[in-house]
C-alpha cells in the first residue's frame, strides 16, 4: 500500500476536482462545530460572569432566607413561610461578634411614575446598612440615613437604570418626585452602576426606599415578621463559616427548634450561591452543547452521502486506479482521508467561525465569552471522528468494487 | 517487490503468458454458460497478438483473465510465471501494477486531471518517489509524442491524443506486457493507424509483448500472431511469416 501523505496528496487532488461540492460538504461540519464552540464559549462566559459577580458582590455576604412551608404533604420551597422575625434581626445585628452589619430586604414590582413618564421597576424596602452590605457607593445626592428609617420618610435611592429611563440620560434626578402606589417619594441620590447580575437582571434597574416606608405604603404582611430576608456581612471573609455558625444556632435557639427539627430558616453564603447558580449554568450549557454536537452529527452524515454520490459517480475513476494497481487499501484509505480532510477542515473552519460568533455575540450583546482550549480540541476531534465514522462504510464499498465493473461502469 | 527501476526480468525459459484447460464458467440460476471453454495458449515475451472474434466469444473474458483482473473457474493462468489463481486481491494489484499497461477503448483517463498526472497514476501505486516519477512520466509522453501536452486535460485532448496519454500511462512502469482492449474503437481511420504503428513499434522497438482484443480485421492485421475465438474456444491461431513492419 501507497504512504499517507500520498494518500493525502491523491485525496486532496480529487476533492480539488469538484471545489464546489467540497466546500458545501464541509459547510455541514463547519456549521455544527461552529455551533458548539459559540455555545460553550457564551455557557462558559455566563459562568465566568456569575463567579465574578457573586465575588464582587463580596465573598463575606451572607443571606437569611425564611424556612419552608409544609402543609397537606407539599413542601414549599425557601421564604414560602415566613420565619424570621425583626427580633431575628435585632438580636443577629447585636448579639454576634462575627456580624458586623444586618439589613432586611424585601421587594415588589412596582410602577414608578415620574412627571412625564413611568416605569415598572423592583422595589426594594431595605435599611441603610443594606448599601454597606452590598458595597454599592452613591455617585449622586445622599444616602439613606437611620432617621430615614426611622421615620418611614418617603426618600428614595435609583438605580442607574432607572434613572435614565425616569428622566433621561444627562438629567439629575436628586429632588426630583416621583409616586409609587399614589404615594410621593423625593429621590435623595442615585446609585453607582452595577451592571448584570448572575442570571443576567439589571441590578440597576430598581429603587430602595426605607424598610419601615415599604411596610407601611408598599406591602405590609405580618408586621412580627419580615416580609423578605435577611443581608448580613460577617466582619470578614475568613469568619464567613463562623458567622453563618452563629446566625444558625442563634436562630435555632430563638425559634425553639429541637435537636430532631430541621432549620425552619436557611443562610446561604455568596459562594454557595455560585456553586449553585454555576452547576445551574453547567447543565445549560451541556444541553445547548449537546444540541450542537447533533448538528455536527448531521453534519457528519451530509459527509457520508456525499462520499457515496462521490464512490457511484467516480466507479470509473476506482476501476482505472485499481487496473494500474491500486490495492484495495489504497482505495479505502483514499476515500476515508478524504472524508477525514472534509471534516478536519470543516472543523478547522467551524472553530475560527464558531471563535468568530463568539466574539461577535460577546460585542454586540455585552455578554462576557470564554474560549476553551479543550472544547476547541473536542470539537476537532469529534469532527475528524465523525469524518472517519461516516467515511468508513462509503471507502469500504469503494474497495470492494469489482474491478472488471468498475471500468464498464458507465 | 523490488521497485521496478528497471523492466522487471523476464525468464527466457518461461512464457509471459500460459494458459492451461483455462474455464470461466458463469452462473445463473440453474444454467451454466462457460465464457472459456478449456483454453490453452501460450504467449511469449515480445510477441504481438491480436484476439479477435464476434461479441460474446470470450474475448473481453480472456482478455480480463489475462490482466489479472478476473480468475479463471479451472485451469491454470500463468503470467510471467505466476500462478494467478493462487495470489489474493492484494497481489493481483501488484502483479498488474508490475506487468501490465493497459490500453481501453473508452482511454480511460481520470478526467479533469492533466496528462502528466494521469501517467504517472500506476508509478504512485508503485511507490517511486514523487521526483522519479516525474522524469519517467515526462520520458513516457515524450515517448508517445505528446511532450508538449503534460498540463493539458483530457477533455483539451482529440481522442487520439487522449489513447496517447493512456499508452504513455501503460508503459511508464515499463512493464512487459500491454493489453489493448479495442484501442482504436472511439477512433477515425487516419488516427487508428497512428496508434496501431505506435504499438507495433513499441513491440519491435522495445520488445514489449502486446495483446490486443479487436474485431476489425484491418486492426488485426498489424499483429503478426492472430487468434480467433468463437464460443469460448480458440478455433484459429495463425503466425504471419516475418516481414517488414
Amino acid at each position: 500500500m501507497i504512504s499517507i501523505g500520498e494518500t493525502l496528496r491523491v485525496g486532496m487532488q480529487a476533492l480539488g476536482r469538484n471545489k464546489m461540492r467540497a466546500a458545501l460538504t464541509a459547510l455541514g461540519i463547519i456549521i455544527g462545530v461552529a455551533a458548539v464552540i459559540c455555545m460553550v464559549a457564551i455557557g462558559e462566559g455566563a459562568q465566568t460572569r456569575v463567579r465574578a459577580q457573586i465575588e464582587g458582590a463580596g465573598t463575606n455576604v451572607l443571606m437569611v432566607m425564611s424556612g419552608s412551608s409544609v402543609g397537606g404533604g407539599m413542601r414549599g420551597g425557601m421564604g414560602s413561610q415566613p420565619t424570621l422575625t425583626w427580633d431575628d434581626l435585632r438580636a443577629i445585628q447585636t448579639e454576634l461578634p462575627t456580624v458586623r452589619a444586618a439589613s432586611p430586604q424585601a421587594r415588589t414590582m412596582s410602577q414608578v411614575v415620574s412627571d412625564t413618564t413611568t416605569w415598572t421597576t423592583t422595589i426594594y424596602g431595605v435599611t441603610p446598612d443594606f448599601f454597606a452590605i452590598r458595597n454599592w457607593a452613591i455617585v449622586r445626592g445622599t444616602a439613606l440615613t437611620a432617621s430615614d428609617q426611622a421615620g418611614a420618610a418617603k426618600n428614595l435611592l435609583i438605580g442607574q437604570t432607572v434613572s435614565e429611563k425616569l428622566f433621561g440620560a444627562s438629567a439629575d434626578p436628586v429632588g426630583q418626585t416621583v409616586r409609587i402606589r399614589n404615594a410621593p417619594y423625593t429621590v435623595i441620590g442615585v446609585l453607582d452602576k452595577k451592571g448584570q447580575a448572575g442570571m443576567g437582571q439589571d441590578q440597576d434597574d430598581a429603587v430602595f426606599i426605607p424598610i419601615s416606608a415599604y411596610t407601611t405604603r408598599v406591602q405590609g404582611g405580618l408586621s412580627k415578621f419580615i416580609p423578605g430576608m435577611i443581608y448580613i456581612s460577617a466582619v470578614s471573609s475568613d469568619l464567613i463559616d463562623d458567622a453563618k455558625r452563629d446566625i444558625e444556632s442563634l436562630l435555632r435557639t430563638r425559634h425553639r427548634l429541637d435537636l430532631e427539627q430541621e432549620n425552619d430558616f436557611s443562610v446561604i453564603s455568596m459562594s454557595e450561591m455560585t456553586g449553585t447558580l454555576t452547576s445551574a449554568m453547567s447543565t445549560m450549557t451541556a444541553l445547548l452543547s449537546s444540541i450542537a454536537l447533533v448538528s455536527l452529527v448531521v453534519g457528519g452524515i451530509g459527509v457520508m452521502n456525499i462520499m457515496l454520490v462521490s464512490v457511484t459517480e467516480r466507479t470509473r475513476e476506482i476501476g482505472i486506479r485499481m487496473a494500474v494497481g491500486a490495492q484495495p487499501g489504497d482505495i479505502l484509505l483514499q476515500f476515508l482521508v478524504e472524508a477525514l480532510v472534509l471534516a478536519i477542515i470543516g472543523g478547522a473552519i467551524g472553530v475560527l467561525l464558531g471563535w468568530g460568533a463568539a466574539a461577535l455575540v460577546a460585542k454586540s450583546f455585552g455578554w462576557t465569552t470564554t474560549i476553551r482550549t479543550d472544547i476547541v480540541l473536542l470539537a476537532l476531534g469529534v469532527s475528524g471522528l465523525v469524518g472517519v465514522i461516516f467515511g468508513i462504510y462509503p471507502a469500504r464499498k469503494a474497495s470492494l468494487l469489482d474491478p472488471i465493473e468498475a471500468l464498464r461502469y458507465e | 517487490m523490488a521497485a521496478a527501476a528497471a523492466r522487471p526480468a523476464v525468464s527466457l525459459a518461461m512464457a509471459l503468458i500460459e494458459l492451461q484447460q483455462v474455464s470461466r464458467i458463469y452462473r445463473s440460476g440453474d444454467t451454466e454458460f462457460a465464457a472459456l471453454d478449456k483454453v490453452d495458449l501460450t504467449i511469449e515475451q515480445g510477441e504481438f497478438v491480436a484476439i479477435t472474434g464476434s461479441s460474446g466469444s470470450g474475448k473481453s473474458t480472456l482478455m480480463n483473465i489475462i490482466g489479472c483482473l478476473d480468475r479463471p473457474s479451472s485451469g491454470v493462468f500463468r503470467l510471467n510465471g505466476r500462478d494467478a489463481a493462487k495470489l489474493t486481491r492484494v497481489e493481483l494489484a501488484q502483479l498488474r501494477n508490475q506487468t501490465i499497461g493497459f490500453v481501453f477503448q473508452s482511454f480511460n483517463l481520470l478526467a479533469r486531471t492533466a496528462a502528466m498526472d494521469n501517467v504517472e497514476l500506476p508509478l504512485i501505486y508503485a511507490k517511486v518517489p514523487a521526483a522519479e516519477r516525474h522524469r519517467r512520466s515526462t520520458e513516457a509522453l515524450e515517448r508517445v509524442g505528446l511532450g508538449h501536452r503534460s498540463r493539458h486535460l483530457p477533455s483539451q485532448l482529440s481522442g487520439g491524443q487522449q489513447q496517447r496519454v493512456a499508452i504513455a500511462r501503460a508503459i511508464v512502469s515499463r512493464p512487459p506486457l500491454i493489453l489493448a482492449d479495442e484501442p482504436t474503437g472511439n477512433l477515425d481511420t487516419v488516427t487508428s493507424i497512428d496508434i496501431m504503428n505506435l504499438l507495433t513499434e513499441l513491440c519491435v522497438k522495445e520488445g514489449i509483448t502486446v495483446v490486443l482484443v479487436t474485431h476489425e480485421q484491418d486492426i488485426a492485421s498489424f499483429a503478426r500472431r492472430q487468434l480467433v475465438l468463437r464460443d469460448g474456444k480458440i478455433i484459429r491461431d495463425e503466425r504471419k511469416p516475418e516481414k517488414l513492419t
